[in-house]
C-alpha cells in the first residue's frame, strides 16, 4: 500500500504536525515501508477468527475508589511551558 | 426536489407543518470519590490543578485503573434504564488534540459499549407531555476533559487551564431520536434526573457541571401529496452549551423555528452539508453556529492497550439488580395502588425526590389513611415549604407528628376545623403535637357531652327546631355558633351532624 503525500498531510493536521514539503515525502515514504510490512498480515485468512481487543488474557482489573495523594501543583506545572502558578497557559482558543 | 414553500411560519400556537425529531446526550458525573482511570478526588471547587497526577495529566508511562465504584455505579444506572449490558467491554482512546486534554485523546467506550438498548418512561399525569417510551441506544463511561478559562481582559491573550476535572468518570446516556417536541425533552430530563437522584449514583448539579445535555435535532417535514407521503428531513444540526434544562427547551424552540426558515429560504435537507455543531446563548435567546471541528472530526478510535477488558456473569448482574433501589415509576404506582394517592398527587410526590416521599410514606404509614396523608402533604407541607423557603430535611414538622395529628383529627380527638390552626403553631413555634393541643387548651370533646349540650340547644331554641323541621336546615347553623361559644372544643361539623340527628330521632 502506497501512502501518498496527501494521506501524510491529513494525518499531520490530525497530530498537529506542521511538516515542510521535504518531510512530507519523506514520511510517505517511511510510512508506506511500515503499512507495506504489515500488510503482509493480510495474506493470512481470518475468517471466523473473533477480532481481539486485547493482547493479554488479563479481564476486570480494578481499583478501590479511595483517593490516593495528587501531585503537587507546583510539581504538576513543573514540565509546562508557560504557567502562571496556578493555571498552564496556552495560546489563546477562540471561536467556542 | 420539491421546491420550498414560500408561505411564513405559521404563528405560534398553530398547528405546524412538521414533525420534531429530537436525541439526547446526556453525560452525567458518577458519585465516585475518586476518578475513573486515576485516585485522585474530584471534589467540585478545588483550587485548580491540585487534583491530578501522572495519569490524568498523561505523563509518559502512567497507568490508567478502572475505578471499581465507577463502573458498578454504570451498571446500576444502565440496569434501571432497562438496558442489556453485554458479558464483554473494553475501552478505547478517542483521539484529539485539544488544550485541556493532555493525552491526546479520551479513554472512552466505542463499538463495545458497557450497555445498550434501554428505555425509559415517561407518564406525566401533570398532563405536561403524553404518556411515551423513550429509547435508549446506549450507555457508556468515559472519562471528562480538564476546564479551559478565556480571558476576556484586554491585554492577556492566554487561555489558562485547569486538569482538576480531567479523568473525572461520567456516563454519557444516549437516546434514540424518540423525542417529538422540546416539552418532551424536558420531561425526559427531568424523568432520567428523578431517577439517577433516586437511584444516588449522581447528585445531577447542572450548575457543578454534573449533568451536561448535548441535543440533536431536525425536522421531517411532509411534502406532495402522495402516498406514502413524501417526507423531506432537515440537516440534524448539535446543539451544545445548555445549562439548564430550561435552556435545553428554549434553544430547541429557536432551533426548530430556524431550520424550518432555513429550509424555507434555501431547501436544503440532510446530506447536503456537514453536520453542524450550533451552541446555545442564553442571553440572547440564540443558537449559533459553532467553529466547525471537522478537518479535526476524524476521531481515530482504537482499542485503548492500557487498559483491559471487563466481563460481566449474568450471576453478577442479578446480585446488582437486586440491590436496585426503588425507581420513581415504580413509587407512583405504589402509591396510587397501596395508597389510595391519585396519579396526579402520585406524580407530585415522587417529582419532589426521595426525601419527601419518604416523608408522606412515614406521615400515611403513621396515620393509616394514605389519602389525608396525601392531601396534608400536597397542600399544607408543600405550601409551608414553598412559603418559608424550606427543604423537606429541614421541615419542622417530623413525620411522625403530622401523622399523629392526622389521627387525632380522625378519632375526634382534633376538631377539623382547628387542624390547620394546630399544624401552624407547630410549624411556626416547633412544637410536637401533645404540647401544642395542651397550650391552645384543645381537648377532646366526648361524643356524649356533644350530645348533652345538643339536647340542651334544642331544648332552649324550640323555633330552630321547628324551621328544620319545616326543611330551613340552615337555621341550625344558629345553634352550633352556639355550641362553639359555650366549648371551642366544639367540631361544628360534627355539633351539626348531632343536633340533626336529635332533631330527626324527636320527629320520629
Amino acid at each position: 500500500m502506497k501512502i501518498e503525500p496527501a494521506d501524510v498531510s491529513k494525518v499531520a493536521l490530525l497530530a498537529r504536525l506542521d511538516l515542510s514539503a521535504e518531510e512530507m515525502q519523506a514520511m510517505a515514504a517511511h510510512l508506506s515501508g511500515i503499512v507495506g510490512y504489515v500488510q503482509q498480515l493480510q495474506e493470512i485468512d481470518t475468517s471466523g477468527v473473533e477480532p481481539m481487543a486485547h493482547a493479554i488474557e488479563l479481564r476486570n482489573v480494578m481499583a478501590k475508589d479511595v483517593v490516593a495523594a495528587s501531585l503537587s501543583r507546583d510539581a504538576a506545572l513543573s514540565n509546562a511551558p508557560r504557567h502562571d502558578g496556578e493555571y498552564y497557559l496556552v495560546p489563546a482558543v477562540l471561536g467556542e | 426536489m420539491t421546491p420550498p414553500p414560500t408561505s411564513t411560519p405559521p404563528p405560534v400556537g398553530a398547528v405546524r407543518p412538521y414533525t420534531v425529531i429530537v436525541g439526547l446526550e446526556v453525560h452525567v458525573q458518577l458519585a465516585t470519590h475518586t476518578k475513573l482511570f486515576c485516585r485522585c478526588p474530584v471534589k467540585f471547587g478545588a483550587p485548580p490543578n491540585t487534583q491530578t497526577c501522572p495519569v490524568c495529566i498523561g505523563l509518559p508511562g502512567a497507568l490508567p485503573v478502572l475505578n471499581e465504584t465507577a463502573y458498578y455505579l454504570s451498571v446500576v444506572t444502565a440496569l434501571a434504564l432497562n438496558c442489556e449490558i453485554p458479558a464483554y467491554t473494553k475501552w478505547d482512546r478517542k483521539n484529539y488534540y485539544y488544550p485541556d486534554l493532555p493525552k491526546g485523546y479520551q479513554i472512552s467506550q466505542f463499538d463495545l459499549p458497557m450497555s445498550c438498548n434501554g428505555w425509559l418512561d415517561l407518564s406525566d399525569a401533570q398532563g405536561r407531555c403524553s404518556n411515551r417510551r423513550i429509547r435508549i441506544i446506549r450507555a457508556h463511561l468515559e472519562e471528562d476533559a480538564g476546564k479551559s478559562m478565556h480571558d476576556e481582559i484586554a491585554g492577556r491573550a492566554d487561555t489558562r487551564i485547569d486538569l482538576n476535572r480531567t479523568g473525572t468518570p461520567l456516563l454519557e446516556i444516549v437516546s434514540q431520536p424518540d423525542l417529538r417536541s422540546s416539552a418532551e425533552a424536558k420531561a425526559y430530563l427531568t424523568e432520567l434526573k428523578l431517577l439517577l437522584t433516586y437511584l444516588g449514583v449522581s447528585d445531577c448539579n447542572m450548575q457543578e457541571g454534573s449533568l451536561r445535555v448535548d441535543a440533536n435535532v431536525n425536522l421531517h417535514i411532509p411534502v406532495g401529496s402522495g402516498t406514502p407521503e413524501e417526507i423531506i428531513e432537515t440537516p440534524i444540526v448539535e446543539i451544545k452549551n445548555m445549562n439548564s434544562f430550561r435552556a435545553v427547551e428554549r434553544a430547541l424552540d429557536f432551533e426548530v423555528d430556524r431550520q424550518y426558515r432555513e429550509w424555507q429560504a434555501t431547501g436544503k435537507q440532510k446530506g447536503e452539508m456537514p453536520k453542524q455543531t450550533r451552541g446555545w446563548d442564553d442571553i440572547h435567546e440564540v443558537t449559533k453556529p459553532q467553529r466547525s471541528k471537522e478537518e479535526s472530526s476524524d476521531y481515530r478510535y482504537f482499542p485503548d492497550p492500557d487498559l483491559v477488558p471487563v466481563t460481566t456473569t449474568t450471576d453478577q448482574l442479578e446480585a446488582i439488580r437486586s440491590t436496585l433501589k426503588e425507581l420513581p415509576a415504580a413509587l407512583r404506582l405504589r402509591l396510587i395502588t397501596d395508597y389510595g394517592v391519585t396519579p396526579y398527587d402520585a406524580d407530585v410526590i415522587v417529582n419532589q425526590g426521595r426525601t419527601l416521599a419518604d416523608y408522606f410514606l412515614a406521615v400515611a404509614d403513621q396515620c393509616g389513611d394514605g389519602k389525608q396523608a396525601c392531601n396534608w402533604v400536597t397542600q399544607e407541607v408543600l405550601r409551608s415549604m414553598k412559603e418559608g423557603n424550606l427543604t423537606i430535611e429541614s421541615f419542622p414538622i417530623p413525620s411522625l407528628e403530622l401523622g399523629r395529628l392526622i389521627q387525632s383529627v380522625q378519632a375526634g380527638k382534633l376538631p377539623r376545623s382547628r387542624a390547620k390552626e394546630v399544624f401552624g403553631v407547630m410549624l411556626e413555634q416547633i412544637l410536637d403535637l401533645d404540647t401544642t393541643l395542651s397550650r391552645l387548651g384543645i381537648q377532646a370533646v366526648d361524643s356524649g357531652a356533644l350530645t348533652d349540650l345538643g339536647r340542651e340547644l334544642l331544648a332552649a331554641n324550640p323555633k330552630v327546631v321547628a324551621d328544620v323541621q319545616a326543611g330551613k336546615e340552615q337555621a341550625i347553623g344558629a345553634l352550633v355558633g352556639q355550641a362553639k361559644k359555650s366549648n371551642p372544643n366544639v367540631d361544628p361539623g360534627v355539633m351539626r351532624q348531632i343536633l340533626l340527628d336529635l332533631i330527626r330521632q324527636s320527629a320520629g
